[in-house]
């Protein structure tokens, strides 16, 4: 490919290949504090590409390819370029990643301590991740748990914070426009910004944590919480996981460990400073 | 789905070929040959053990659950023995339960 970039988040290395320059130079900017992959040699490659010859130049519209590729995905603008590396690299790790159980959830940590925060699309865990990290809490990730099957420990996956609509102007605030990516208006989720993480994030991106608490949030509702039942969040685990099936037995047994240790509260919240105060309350109350 | 017909003796799967946790009032299991995960509620447990690796037809195995179990006796003979068939059909489509000819 004519660009490449090479980076690696957490355990996970990547090669980015580009026929384009501009996803690439923004990919330097947003991931210039992390480290390159393992002795050069990345885990998984994302390309971006031209459907088409002239659709490199004409209108053009980015085709994500790699290790593997989903044969219906249709191509993005160029405008939206980092977007489609990042569902590259998601792609990438759904169908590709087996040394750890993935799970859909954000992950914040405290002296080693993970809160896990899982939730369907929507459920605000992004948001969530980064105004947590702005007060005190290390970033472990804000779209993947990686539970490590042998350990029973997560993993940092500390990829750009993904803020979309009203979760932007939200961190946006609180952060210097230095750790903001460019604004993409109009993805198939809506208006969609990236955030930096800070310089702590990176540096103890190595270091796994313990699995202390699990929270499931719901956006929107008058503020609640309660205990949910070690079976219930079994289920809701297994639905949240992207690879589950295909670990096979090594996933059952790292999630019913998980399930059986980790204490589980759902948090309805009504806006993001009541979700700040009811994660600090449920982690108070460990 | 699998036919029992003509094999009236049930078995429990192999217990090599399962890996069991009990997460509250529920069973997990996952099933080595499928690579499924089960998530079981009373009385599928229960009706795991009381088949075990012998084997049970359904009338034993019914009189076996009773004394423990939410399957009465009397007047609700006939739908016990209706649900429990329709809970063994679902048991031996999912591999955790296998049929068999007597003897």
């Amino acid at each position: 490919m004519r660009h490449v970039f090479s980076v690696r988040i957490g355990p996970v290395g990547f090669r980015i290949g580009s026929d384009w320059r501009a996803p690439i130079a923004q990919l330097e900017r947003l991931y210039a504090d992390y480290p390159a992959p393992h002795a050069g040699v990345a885990d998984f490659s994302v390309q971006l590409f031209a459907a088409r010859p002239w659709r490199r130049l004409i209108r053009p519209r980015v085709m994500i390819g790699g290790d593997y590729t989903l044969p219906e995905a249709p191509p993005l603008p160029l405008a939206q370029g980092l977007l489609a590396v990042e569902m590259g690299m998601d792609l990438q790790m759904a169908l590709g990643q087996r040394r750890y159980l993935l799970l859909r959830a954000a992950v914040v940590a405290r002296d080693g301590q993970a809160v896990m925060l899982t939730g369907a699309s929507g459920s605000g865990k992004s948001t969530l991740a980064a105004l947590l990290s702005l007060r005190g809490w290390r970033l472990m990730g804000d779209e993947f748990a990686l539970l490590d099957p042998i350990t029973g420990m997560l993993h940092a996956f500390p990829r750009l914070v993904r803020l979309k609509n009203d979760g932007i102007a939200a961190v946006a605030a609180e952060v210097p426009e230095r750790r903001l990516g460019p604004m993409l208006p109009g993805t198939p989720d809506g208006a969609i910004r990236h955030l930096i993480p800070d310089a702590t994030t990176v540096a103890a991106m190595d270091t796994p944590a313990t699995p202390a608490l699990i929270l499931f949030p719901s956006f929107g509702l008058a503020r609640a919480e309660r205990d949910v039942a070690q079976s219930e969040v079994f289920v809701r685990l297994t639905q949240a996981s992207i690879n589950y099936p295909a670990l096979g037995e090594r996933g059952f047994a790292a999630l019913g460990g998980l399930v059986k240790a980790v204490p589980a509260r759902a948090i309805d919240y009504p806006d993001t400073e009541s979700a700040i105060d009811q994660v600090e309350a449920a982690w108070a109350a460990l | 789905m699998p036919s029992c017909a003509g094999m009236p003796l049930y078995r429990m799967a192999r217990p090599e070929t399962l890996a069991i946790l009990r997460i509250d009032g529920f069973t997990a299991v996952y099933h080595r040959a499928s690579g499924l995960t089960h998530l079981l509620a009373a009385p599928a447990p229960e009706i795991l053990a009381a088949l075990g690796e012998a084997g049970l037809t359904r009338a034993a195995l019914l009189a076996k659950l009773r004394p423990d179990t939410a399957f009465g006796d009397g007047d609700e003979k006939n739908a016990d023995e209706d649900r429990l068939g329709a809970l063994l059909d679902e048991l031996v489509a999912t591999g955790l339960v296998a049929c068999e000819r007597a003897g």
